[in-house]
């Protein structure tokens, strides 16, 4: 075997890795510490050291994109694994005829376009007419369900038009895309729990939340550890929904404006492509951080549940 | 005692995944109904019959047929070129010995960790100088070798190919391209199968990565030709929505026929 043939089998994925993803990224961090007018070319890259940073950090529009992102993160986020694992608690125990089925459900949003999502979405929300608010006046007129509700069947949300309703209506959304998800990473989880000490568990007369909640939980650790590890990175980063689902153009778009979401107007709209690369950086570096302290506290060795 | 049959909870399982599909349906529905009947008190639940007149509209108002045949184009292009190279790549991780093979696969996962916000800015000015903007080649080349592409076939090289077969066709004189093409390609089929459905779908639904690159909209994937299709005040809701379902029927068909692998081979990829 000619010693370079394995080399010519990995070649290309670093050939592609190397131009569009290493060169790209480190032209990015260079091009974080200098001002730039792009229609004047190269030449026209002047050093500023970190004042992009400084800039962009203290911009107030930045710090509410990172408020905005950190509450679409943890209402979208928590929900997801609250709901996710003692379904697939309950689905692993007892479901088992049509279980592909039911799962397979469940994850289709998954695999669903997030514009297909967020146009059927800007429809049911719509104030007027939407489902979601017809099904809700509804309910308002039912007797006791009606009393219960605090919502007014003349004043019911402008789910994407009025910022105080704009940040549950797209959480609910991503929550809605990534419960399946969870549910099947949680479920795969389980499969490789030991069976017999769920049978200990029940011959003893332990109830099911018994059996869940001090048997199933510690030993799942690893896995919430990790798909809460994935929610937090992915959440910090979101930016279709939100982009997608409330018109950039309209005022009320500032309550769902995500740090990413920022740092894409900065670069296209505003053509400052210093700042949006220091802001890039510089929520990576927060990620990481997170990611990193996440890992510290309950990763591995980390504190016990 | 035992526990009470869990019908109850069957039954919010149940409801609850009918609610999760709530939206698909009513994708589907809306299409065959005009903009006016959509927004009606109550929203139709049914289906109507203005699928033909909406088709007509979309028409009207999207290059639709050219935006289909990108996406198209794309995500066939990138599907192709991840089965190609990836595989090589899997299989050299796999059973080939080479110095640093070990760091190089640790440099392959590394490269997953880097989000994809990050490399949206310098990405479009490398495209800039490439002159690669408003073409389809800017999509499917950077896209074509995915590190969770060489990953899974690299787990499906070491569990599917037998290292005596490998063996007895070097022993027949076999090249390393020919045992790669002859030997270990169709044991690598399954995986592959996986692969390509993985790599169809994240193509087919991509709009980060377009909406970067693409500038008129003949040259728009199907993503965003649709979100470019919404305007202020005379949206035609209904051409909107049928268009969406043609978007989202050629997933929702693979999906019912191979949802079991392809979730399987997703988490699969994520818990590595």
């Amino acid at each position: 075997m000619n010693r370079l043939t394995p080399y010519a089998f990995v070649a290309p994925f670093f050939i592609l890795f190397a131009v569009f993803g290493l060169f790209p990224l480190l032209f990015s961090l260079w091009l974080s510490f200098h001002q730039w007018e792009p229609s004047e070319g190269l030449a026209a890259l002047r050093w500023v050291g970190l004042e992009n940073y400084a800039m962009g950090l203290t911009d107030p529009w930045f710090i509410q994109g990172l408020g905005n992102t950190v509450w679409l993160a943890l209402a979208a986020g928590l929900p997801q694994h609250l709901v996710a694992l003692p379904m697939a608690f309950f689905i692993h125990r007892r479901v088992h005829q049509g279980r592909d089925l039911l799962v397979g459900a469940y994850f289709v949003p998954y695999i669903t376009s997030s514009v297909a999502i967020a146009l059927i979405f800007m429809t049911l929300y719509s104030k007027d007419y939407g489902l979601i608010n017809v099904a809700l006046a509804e309910l308002t007129r039912l007797p006791l369900v009606g009393a219960w509700l605090p919502l007014d069947a003349a004043h019911l949300p402008d789910w994407l038009g009025d910022s105080a309703w704009t940040k549950p209506a797209v959480a609910f959304v991503v929550f809605w895309r990534y419960l399946g998800w969870n549910l099947v990473l949680y479920l795969t989880a389980m499969q490789t729990l030991d069976d017999e000490i769920f049978q200990a568990a029940r011959l003893d007369g332990a109830p099911p939340w018994r059996q869940f909640w001090s048997i199933a939980l510690p030993q799942l650790r690893p896995m919430i550890f990790f798909a809460v590890t994935l929610t937090l990175i992915g959440s910090l980063q979101l930016f279709e929904e939100p982009f997608i689902l409330v018109d950039t153009e309209k005022g009320v778009a500032r309550s769902v404006m995500t740090a990413a979401i920022f740092m894409y107007q900065t670069a296209f709209n505003d053509g400052d492509f210093g700042t949006a690369s220091a802001l890039s950086w510089a929520l990576f570096a927060l990620i990481a951080a997170l990611a990193w302290l996440n890992a510290r506290l309950f990763g591995k060795g980390g504190g016990h549940a | 005692m035992r526990s009470r049959p869990p019908v109850a909870t069957w039954a919010v399982l149940a409801l609850g995944a009918l609610l999760v599909l709530a939206p698909i349906w009513f994708t589907f529905v809306f299409a065959t109904h005009q903009r006016n009947s959509i927004f009606n008190v109550p929203p139709p639940l049914g289906f109507g019959d203005a699928a033909g007149l909406n088709f007509e509209l979309l028409l009207a108002a999207l290059p639709f047929w050219r935006n289909l045949a990108i996406s198209l184009y794309v995500a066939t292009l990138t599907t192709v070129l991840n089965l190609v190279l990836c595989s090589a790549a899997g299989y050299a991780f796999a059973l080939l010995q080479f110095r640093g093979r070990d760091k190089l696969f640790t440099v392959v996962l590394g490269t997953m960790m880097v989000p994809s916000f990050l490399n949206m800015i310098p990405s479009f000015m490398v495209m800039q100088w490439l002159g690669w903007l408003d073409q389809p080649r800017a999509l499917y080349v950077p896209a074509g070798c995915g590190a969770l592409g060489v990953f899974l076939m690299r787990q499906a090289a070491l569990q599917a190919v037998p290292r005596e077969l490998l063996a007895a066709a070097r022993m027949d004189g076999a090249g390393e391209w020919r045992t790669f093409w002859s030997v270990v390609l169709p044991l690598l089929r399954p995986a592959l199968g996986t692969l390509a459905l993985i790599t169809f779908i994240a193509s087919w639904n991509n709009f980060m990565a377009p909406l970067v690159v693409m500038r008129s909209v003949e040259n728009y994937t199907l993503p965003l030709a649709l979100r470019a299709m919404q305007s202020p005040n005379n949206t035609e809701w209904g051409a909107l929505m049928l268009g969406s379902a043609l978007a989202l029927l050629p997933l929702l068909i693979v999906y019912l026929f191979s949802a079991r692998k392809l979730v399987a081979g997703i988490a699969a990829g994520a818990v590595k």
